[in-house]
């Protein structure tokens, strides 16, 4: 299936309104891969029978399958290795011996995607900090798309997905054969808390304050102003000695002077005193 | 760095061989357990062994738990590589000394992803 140049400036557009999403020219193959299956599925004839449904009606839900479809990230369990072990060597000490009198954590996983980075996370924890079972321990997990909030929530997981970058270890401690596939048991299921939230809406007040937050591989999709916008809003749920974590390729320099890079790990930022 | 591959599939010995090379290491390739057995009895020392479960001769459960029992190799890095898909049999592999399990079928990239997590190479960019 392919894609008019025509309709791909639309999907550009509508993309860039509905989700700050910025498509580059030379990405209409992103768009022919992502929109051919919710053209499929929901019997229409090709792509470009489905754009001229969603001209016909933005917020309908061949609209909200577009935007769910076009903001589907590849991902994998414990992703790049180093912000892990960053975190259990040393973000995680250091906030269990901050929080040690009040023991409330807050975690805000704010690109969840297809769930492998809370579950990695809540594996985490589980693994290295048993003390914070006693804690007031919360994990919440966002992300704009409902169907990939459905996945997360029922913790299904293919062969090939469990296979990248899960350790076989954690794989047979935390998950169950179910058919060809694999789940995550229920009580790490339980763990995470899963909500709707887009980065570029209004949805800020609702938050609470976090000392800890996951903002990976997300920022690349948004132009500038947007990515400025975002870091304001998680300076103002984050507490001041907080910790960012962005993607590998990600940083917050030219963006939010704000923010600093923790010395120690160059993913991960510390907000300067004020 | 080299890289023992143990599996009777001539296929997956040439894969496996790709994949490593364009990770920089060299190669050396078993038949089976008992011919990696020889190898290393011959004086071959890698630094890693990515192994087969079903093989004739000497399976790679059996390779492990031989491995595993000469101390020369009790700290060598070893991966399973295997159509076997069942809990257990994960279970069973790493009882026997295997660092990490990976199941057929896999990418350049989940190969890549597991030798990570045995520090091996790094998956940072």
């Amino acid at each position: 299936m392919s894609v008019s140049p025509e309709d791909f400036r639309f999907v550009c557009a509508f993309m860039r309104d509905a989700a700050a999403i910025v498509l580059d020219a030379g990405k209409e193959y992103l768009v022919e891969t992502r929109l051919g299956p919710v053209a499929s599925r929901a019997g229409l004839s090709g792509i470009a029978e489905l754009i001229r449904e969603v001209r016909r009606d933005r917020h309908g839900s061949l609209a909200r399958s577009v935007v769910d479809a076009m903001t589907t990230n590849e991902t994998s369990f414990f992703r790049d290795v180093a912000p892990y072990q960053h975190l259990r060597q040393n973000v995680l000490p250091a906030l269990i011996n901050a929080r040690g009198a009040e023991r409330r954590l807050k975690i805000w996983c704010a690109a969840a995607s297809s769930g492998q980075e809370p579950y990695s996370l809540a594996m985490l924890l589980s693994e290295h900090f048993p003390q914070l079972e006693t804690w007031d321990l919360q994990i919440l997990a966002t992300d704009i798309s409902q169907t990939m909030l459905a996945r997360c929530r029922s913790g299904v997981y293919s062969q090939l997905e469990v296979n990248r970058g899960l350790p076989a270890a954690l794989l047979i401690k935390y998950f169950r054969k179910n058919g060809l596939d694999w789940q995550v048991d229920e009580r790490l299921r339980n763990r995470i808390e899963w909500r709707e939230f887009n980065l570029v809406g209004r949805g800020w007040g609702v938050l609470p304050k976090f000392d800890l937050v996951l903002l990976r591989n997300v920022m690349i999709y948004f132009d500038l102003e947007t990515k400025r916008g975002i870091l304001a809003n998680v300076r103002r749920v984050l507490r001041p000695d907080g910790y960012l974590f962005l993607g590998t390729a990600e940083t917050t320099a030219n963006l939010d002077d704000a923010f600093q890079p923790d010395s120690m790990h160059s993913s991960c930022f510390r907000q300067r005193a004020a | 760095m080299l890289a023992l591959v143990v599996d009777d599939s001539a296929v997956i010995r040439t894969v496996l061989t790709r994949i490593l090379s364009g990770l920089g290491y060299e190669v050396l390739a078993a038949a089976h357990g008992r011919d990696a057995l020889n190898k290393l009895e011959a004086g071959a020392r890698p630094d890693l062994v990515l192994v087969d479960w079903n093989m004739p001769e000497m399976n790679g459960y059996e390779f492990i738990r031989a491995l595993r029992g000469d101390p020369r190799w009790r700290a060598l890095p070893l991966m399973m590589v295997t159509t076997e898909t069942e809990i257990d049999q994960v279970a069973r592999a790493l009882a026997a000394g295997a660092n990490e399990y990976l199941m057929k079928p896999f990418t350049p990239e989940m190969v890549q992803d597991k030798l990570a997590l045995l520090g091996l190479t790094s998956t940072q960019g």
